[in-house]
């Protein structure tokens, strides 16, 4: 399923819309994102229009982060950059599918996504799937607990948080990299999650759960003593 | 609720998407479990970071061969 080159209208609805669509909640945690302007829909209408400047705003808009996606996913230059611009290609070609039900960005996000799955798959044949059933839930209490203060991420410098979190990134399993992606960097919902990779609510949330514990261990390598290793 | 059921629900308890009865089940965990309590902690914190990160810039190169396929695509001296 994911890989046929994929790209998803706004009237997509898998099979288990009907569940999904009762589980889309906000997320009161996370600070309205800023990914969404209030002048995307403008840009977006103009660009459908045949402005190919409007198109242009939303690409230099949005390439840095598409290209973080690209490359978080497929873990890979050469790919990366391939599948990013194979998005606004598509994204482009296929503007007239999109008719404004969601953010352009998550629509754009999914067709990325979708291309960076399909290189990283192409890659990597048989080495991980998203199909498979939810894991049991037997050993995922964590096990290194130490204090890291009230705000652990200012005893180090943003550069090497940031190298931290590439690191854990590339070497997390695809099947947990992909979900934690979308969900936290990228900002989609677990429904929209859900939709992109063509998987269940559950497997989402199992894999996010399991993502975000192994990130929390991770940082705690780096946190616990109140200094970067 | 036990201590595996918060970090089975430690998720959707982060991101409020926990059906209200279980919540308090949990917060009522949290009240007496410290460590329960410094691992729901962490892990929000370790989200707030990552969500936090900021893509790099995009290498020059990188995206001048961007703009290039696009004004292929979408006409010469369009991008």
């Amino acid at each position: 399923m994911l890989d046929a080159i994929f790209i998803p209208e706004e009237g997509y609805k898998p099979e288990f819309w009907g569940i999904l669509s009762t589980l889309s909640t906000p997320n009161p945690h996370r600070l309205p994102s800023s990914i969404a302007r209030e002048d995307e829909h403008l840009l977006v209408a103009a660009a459908k229009k045949g402005d190919a400047t409007a198109f242009e705003e939303l690409v230099n808009r949005y390439e840095d982060k598409i290209f973080r996606l690209t490359k978080n996913i497929t873990g890979n230059h050469e790919d990366a950059e391939d599948a990013m611009q194979d998005a606004f290609l598509k994204a482009y070609s296929h503007l007239q599918d999109f008719h404004g039900d969601s953010r352009f960005y998550t629509w754009l996000v999914r067709i990325a996504a979708n291309e960076s799955l399909m290189r990283l798959r192409r890659r990597r044949p048989n080495q991980f799937s998203l199909d498979e059933p939810v894991e049991g839930d037997t050993d995922l209490m964590p096990r290194e607990l130490e204090e890291w203060g009230p705000s652990p991420e200012q005893g180090c410098a943003q550069a090497e948080l940031q190298a931290i979190l590439a690191d854990f990134i590339e070497k997390l399993d695809p099947e947990f990299r992909i979900v934690l992606i979308l969900r936290d960097l990228e900002e989609l919902s677990t429904q929209e999650t859900a939709e992109a990779l063509g998987i269940s609510v559950p497997a989402v949330k199992s894999r996010l759960l399991r993502a975000r514990l192994k990130l929390r261990e991770k940082l705690n390598r780096h946190f616990r003593r109140g200094t970067l290793n | 609720m036990n201590c595996k059921g918060v970090i089975r629900e430690l998720s959707n308890y982060i991101d409020g998407e926990l059906d209200p009865g279980l919540k308090t089940e949990l917060e009522r965990h949290l009240e007496h479990c410290e460590d329960c309590t410094m691992i729901v902690d962490q892990t929000r914190k370790s989200v707030e970071i990552l969500c936090d990160s900021r893509p790099v810039e995009l290498p020059s190169d990188v995206r001048s061969r961007l703009h290039a396929a696009l004004s292929k695509k979408i006409g010469p001296g369009q991008t």
